[in-house]
């Protein structure tokens, strides 16, 4: 039977100045897997929330199998047969895994019986975990697998899943796919959301692009190919960054023998890295998250200082000083988290700007700010970098995050840096912002910067990067040319399927990659 | 100097009296704080139950029902709290230090027609029996109800949060609200219920103070153990048989001091009345340097956007 599964009609949801959905109407069918596609912003979370009973639609209906469902809270969609993963994980760091599972059940067994549910349902579809353990001390996979199985062990009907993969090696994401597949077998329907276009293309079954709020179309993903999605979700023709060749310049960052405890009791410790960076070059460190990667970059800018000589530029020694003296050294960072991090969130943007550009653009003196030289400084960046904002006066809070990432970016850019870091410079920013700010820093390294560029985003340093390296638990692999390599061997560099196996319900399924 | 008038059996007895109204207001800070809510109106709290049950148990000449009253104002004048910070969203820390004050002075109006009185003497526990046993039976079973009370509580509030759903989810809404509201749990009701536990706790504790430990009425009377509930809290890791055991510690330690002040001891007063608050610190902090952490929402502000 291939009936259909949910009906959505004409879903609506306006917030304040902004309609998250506007008329969205779309079909699941049974035992489908169905993607829904979109930038950042499109409403995809929104849509989900309101299947899931996070959120009420102002109008529109949905049929699930025949029958209106108005689900008022989750726990009613629990009990219709929605399940959901999340996209940043609603787990409880300090309770373990069992503790977590029983959370997302409306009548929980007993801790005994529900432990030897989770261990049989993880074995059967092939993802080990350990009820007792504590969710904190969990690897971003071991954690996205514990919301799974939360969720398994509700037997959905539909199971949402918002983004699943950007967390995981390429390994762990062919045997989540595995385990989406088995299920699909079983008869249970998948909603998947994503932006990565070539996994919906080799999993799912069915797919509905949103942008800015709108149905703009469906189509089946294995016929189509991925740029005409991508052109689908944008609404317009994609530039793909250009570089150009470039000799080989001196060596300007050099790391050697870098080890550092982490600040916080559920970080990474980094374990005796060494590397080097030359002029012009644009090296990519990958790595799933929480591998050592806020470490290395506080740890590169100043904000953890670590032994004299672990870290030299130019061969000067300076492991032991702070942001501000490697900033006047010409070392920036820009760091991962835009809001509280890289940005003062309540601050404008010309107090943003001052904050780390104080030094090399002299926008202070004898204690004195210089208040027009730090707006110049930011009317800059806005215009250099397209920041789309009323003006430097806007609190930072205020600017969408491809917004606020390019403020970001194009504050160190424009300071003539001689050594950048950047950790996840794209993370969360739509297609086109996410262009520009590649073909920012692929320009910066043609004019002779050093470029670390942290991302979990394969494909963006696969584009560009010189050479290629992948932190795993704080240890960082062997350093290869990009030109050399396959995603195989960058998924083995990460570190493999970190333990995961194919589920393995029916005997004749093929082995685990790795 | 003469130790020998220091009677062990009386002392111990005494620290457990001394004890409770501390292990009272704590235990119900605990509850408050596991669901990541810093409340730091203890004191006022506790000063407006001791007059609230001080009054009620002179009017109705029953110190039962005084107790009651108790429990009612201070979870009354907690849910002042509960609005400000869970329907108006204000700063949790700046409600908490008003909510003090408040309850300083609200305690203080209610408290004039009531200073010089003295109370209706609330029972205590007489078995046959077990009450008679030498020495024993003067510390376990000769006490009044409100101290046994204490006791069961903090058993009570332990396996509450260790084996019970209720208590996971009191927890899982103390560790990370925005899940536990994705998950469908009520983020709000579950606090508002918890600082209301908190309120009537710290109420009771007061009413202690007024009814059994001193008992008379006068302007604030509760002398800080408000805060020292808080900070007890904190030492004890947010566990409660930790928390049992760092009030006795202080209550022993403040009965003990007292009874060397007594016996003439050479040393300065200062620093005997400075010692409980050292030892039950020291004594905390060397417990606390396991892995235990603060409930990770605490003190942050919870509004339930999309």
């Amino acid at each position: 039977m291939t009936g259909t599964l949910l009906r959505i009609e004409g879903l609506t949801k306006a917030y304040p100045g902004v309609v998250a959905n506007d008329d969205v109407s779309f079909d699941i069918a049974e035992k489908e897997i169905h993607a829904l596609l979109g930038e950042n912003g499109a409403g995809k979370s929104t849509l989900v929330k309101m299947i899931y009973g996070l959120v009420k639609p102002d109008s529109g209906t949905m049929t699930w199998r025949a029958e209106p469902f108005t689900p008022a809270d989750p726990r009613a969609a629990r009990a219709a047969g929605v399940g959901m993963v999340f996209q940043h994980f609603s787990l409880f760091n300090a309770l373990n895994v069992a503790e977590n599972v029983a959370l997302g059940m409306e009548n929980p067994p007993p801790m005994r019986d529900l432990a030897a549910r989770i261990r049989d349902v993880s074995e059967t579809y092939g993802l080990p975990l350990d009820p007792f353990r504590t969710v904190g001390d969990l690897s971003a996979g071991e954690r996205q697998r514990v919301e799974i199985i939360r969720c398994l062990l509700q037997d959905p009907k539909l199971l949402i899943m918002d983004e699943p993969t950007s967390v995981l090696t390429p390994q762990e994401v062919e045997i989540l796919f595995e385990t989406l597949r088995k299920l699909r077998a079983e008869g249970t329907s998948i909603l998947y959301i994503s932006h990565k276009l070539e996994e919906i293309r080799a999993l799912c079954d069915a797919a509905t692009i949103l942008r800015l709020g709108k149905n703009v179309g469906t189509c089946v993903p294995s016929d189509t190919t991925a740029r005409d999605m991508a052109e689908m979700m944008v609404g317009g023709t994609l530039q793909t960054p250009t570089r150009t060749a470039r000799d080989d310049g001196d060596v300007v960052l050099d790391v050697t023998g870098l080890s550092l405890k982490p600040a916080n009791p559920f970080g990474t410790t980094l374990k005796n890295l060494h590397f080097t960076v030359r002029a012009g070059e644009i090296l990519g460190l990958g790595g799933v998250a929480g591998n050592g990667q806020d470490e290395l970059l506080a740890a590169l800018s100043g904000e953890a200082l670590t032994e004299k000589n672990a870290i030299k530029v130019r061969g000067e020694s300076i492991g032991h000083l702070g942001p501000n003296a490697r900033r006047a050294r010409g070392i920036l960072a820009a760091p991962e988290e835009r809001l509280g991090h890289a940005a003062a969130p309540d601050m404008d943007l010309s107090e943003n700007a001052l904050l780390t550009g104080a030094i090399r653009k002299s926008l202070t003196s004898r204690g004195f700010v210089n208040w027009p030289a730090a707006r110049d400084f930011a009317d800059e960046i806005i215009s250099a970098f397209d920041v789309r904002t009323p003006g430097h006066h806007v609190a930072a809070r205020a600017l969408s995050g491809g917004n606020l990432q390019k403020f970001v970016i194009g504050r160190e850019i424009l300071q003539d840096p001689d050594v950048l870091v950047v950790n996840q410079p794209t993370w969360g920013v739509d297609a086109s912002a996410a262009a520009d700010i590649r073909q920012a820093l692929l320009d910066l390294a043609a004019r002779g910067t050093a470029i670390l560029c942290i991302s979990q985003d394969l494909d963006e340093l696969m584009e560009i990067s010189d050479r290629f390296g992948a932190l795993n638990e704080g240890r960082l692999s062997d350093i290869r040319p990009v030109s050399e390599l396959s995603i195989e061997e960058v998924g083995l560099m990460m570190g493999g399927a970190h333990g995961m196996e194919v589920a393995h319900i029916h005997e004749e399924e093929q082995e685990a990659g790795a | 100097m003469d130790l020998s008038a220091i009677n062990p059996v009386l002392l111990i007895a005494s620290l457990m009296v001394a004890a409770t109204p501390l292990l009272l207001a704590s235990v119900g800070e605990l509850v408050v704080e596991r669901s990541g809510v810093l409340n730091l109106g203890v004191e006022g709290m506790m000063i407006t139950g001791a007059i609230c049950g001080f009054a009620i148990s002179v009017e109705t000449g029953s110190p039962f029902t005084g107790f009651l009253a108790a429990m009612g104002g201070g979870a009354l004048l907690s849910l002042l709290f509960a609005f400000l910070t869970q329907f108006a969203l204000a700063n949790q820390v700046a409600s908490g230090l008003a909510l003090t004050l408040f309850g300083l002075g609200l305690s203080a109006l209610m408290g004039q027609g009531y200073v010089g009185i003295k109370p209706p003497a609330t029972p205590r526990l007489d078995i046959p029996l077990l009450s008679d046993i030498p020495v024993l039976g003067r510390i376990l079973f000769s006490h009044d109800l409100v101290l046994y009370f204490g006791i069961a509580l903090t058993a009570v509030v332990w396996v509450l949060l260790k084996y019970t759903r209720v208590g996971l989810i009191l927890r899982a809404v103390g560790e990370n609200h925005d899940a536990a509201h994705a998950l469908g749990f009520s983020v709000v009701g579950v606090r508002v219920v918890a600082i209301m536990f908190g309120g009537a706790c710290a109420g009771l504790g007061g009413a202690y103070i007024s009814l059994i430990r001193v008992p008379q009425w006068t302007e604030g009377m509760t002398a800080g153990i408000g805060w020292i509930a808080l900070a007890l809290v904190v030492f004890a890791s947010w566990k409660p048989w930790r928390v049992l055991l760092g009030a006795y510690l202080f209550g022993g330690i403040s009965v003990l001091q007292l009874n060397l002040q007594a016996a003439g001891i050479a040393i300065p007063v200062e620093y005997l009345a400075m010692s409980p608050y050292i030892v039950t610190i020291l004594v905390l902090v060397s417990l606390s340097a396991d892995k235990s952490r603060a409930p990770a929402s605490l003190g942050r502000i919870f509004h339930a956007s999309q």
